[in-house]
């Protein structure tokens, strides 16, 4: 596993390839992160990379006092590596850095919250029929038979609370990296909103 | 500018003419036949315009040997050599859809002044 980054989606768009084709892209924000704690196989019973991004406003005392002199950052998280010896505290790592046109990544986030949502968006189930009588419009239709087995099957499929959760879109092609304005731009969509956290891993 | 107008920006064309829709146009589009380019040229009416920014498209409606054919174009697509603008026509919306219902004198339009 290698190290990932830190990141925000600013939103999709479209840009050209050379022969004139159409991409359609995520546009993420990936502002410089900060390397804010190593964790050890010693220590703590697995290697990761503690990655920090943003400018926090105001911390609370226990997250200023884990990050003494290093930057005031909004966001930590952590990735799974297999060595930390190449990395210190207090290191900046740049997108740029890891990634380059081309590259294959794995993008994380939270997507968006659907609420309490029926089988037909949750499940992709099909519709009943919207007139001649029936009143069917968007129920679940049949959950199993009656006396045998006499109960529900678990894991089908009903409605309930749908999004709101992390999400990894897997293999994303990398069409165009912008330093200077720290931009990553990867082919197809990712999870969440607009300005959403995410994290971006190599594949 | 946000950031994702800012992507695209350097991709939007600022080298053709300004285009309304019921104008002529010569559109002048990179084609790849086998292993060579040429460039294939097709005139007609702008018939519809839509999009913005960097999506934004037209679709230009000629008839050709008696047969309607429409071709659309990406406005911002690296594969546009050039458009010319041979005449401005009168169009008082943007998708004239009208125009594949009418046949010779009546499928033309009052030019602009």
């Amino acid at each position: 596993m290698s190290i990932g980054i830190i990141g925000r989606k600013a939103g999709m768009t479209q840009v050209f390839a050379e022969d004139g084709t159409m991409i359609p892209v995520s546009v993420l924000i990936v502002e410089p992160n900060t390397v804010t704690r190593l964790r050890t196989a010693e220590r703590d019973g697995y290697t990761a990379v503690q990655m920090g991004a943003g400018t926090a406003k105001r911390l609370s005392r226990p997250r200023l006092g884990q990050l003494r002199d290093l930057p005031r950052v909004k966001h930590q998280r952590e990735f799974r590596v297999d060595s930390v010896d190449d990395y210190q505290v207090g290191q900046e790592v740049r997108l740029e850095s890891l990634f380059a046109a081309g590259d294959k990544v794995d993008v994380t986030g939270v997507s968006k919250g659907r609420g309490f949502a029926g089988t037909i968006k949750r499940h992709h189930f099909r519709r009943g029929p919207e007139t001649h009588g029936s009143d069917s419009h968007r129920q679940v239709g049949s959950v199993g038979a009656g006396t045998t087995p006499g109960r529900v099957y678990r894991g089908l499929g009903m409605a309930g609370h749908m999004g709101d959760a992390r999400a990894t879109i897997k293999k994303l092609t990398v069409v165009r990296t912008d330093p200077e304005r720290n931009l990553l731009l990867v082919k197809g969509s990712v999870p969440g909103a607009p300005n959403a956290l995410v994290m971006v891993r190599k594949a | 500018m946000n950031v994702l107008d800012a992507v695209t920006a350097d991709q939007i064309r600022t080298d053709l003419p300004e285009l309304a829709s019921g104008d002529t146009v010569r559109v002048s589009a990179k084609v790849v036949e086998g292993n060579r380019e040429r460039i294939q040229v097709f005139e007609g009416t702008i018939m519809r315009l839509r999009g913005g920014g960097i999506d934004r498209s037209i679709t230009v409606r000629s008839i050709r040997s008696g047969v309607g054919v429409e071709r659309t174009f990406k406005v911002n697509s690296p594969r546009i050599d050039k458009i010319e603008v041979v005449r401005h026509g009168v169009a008082r919306r943007a998708q004239l859809y009208f125009l594949r219902d009418r046949v010779g004198k009546a499928a033309s339009l009052r030019e602009r002044r």
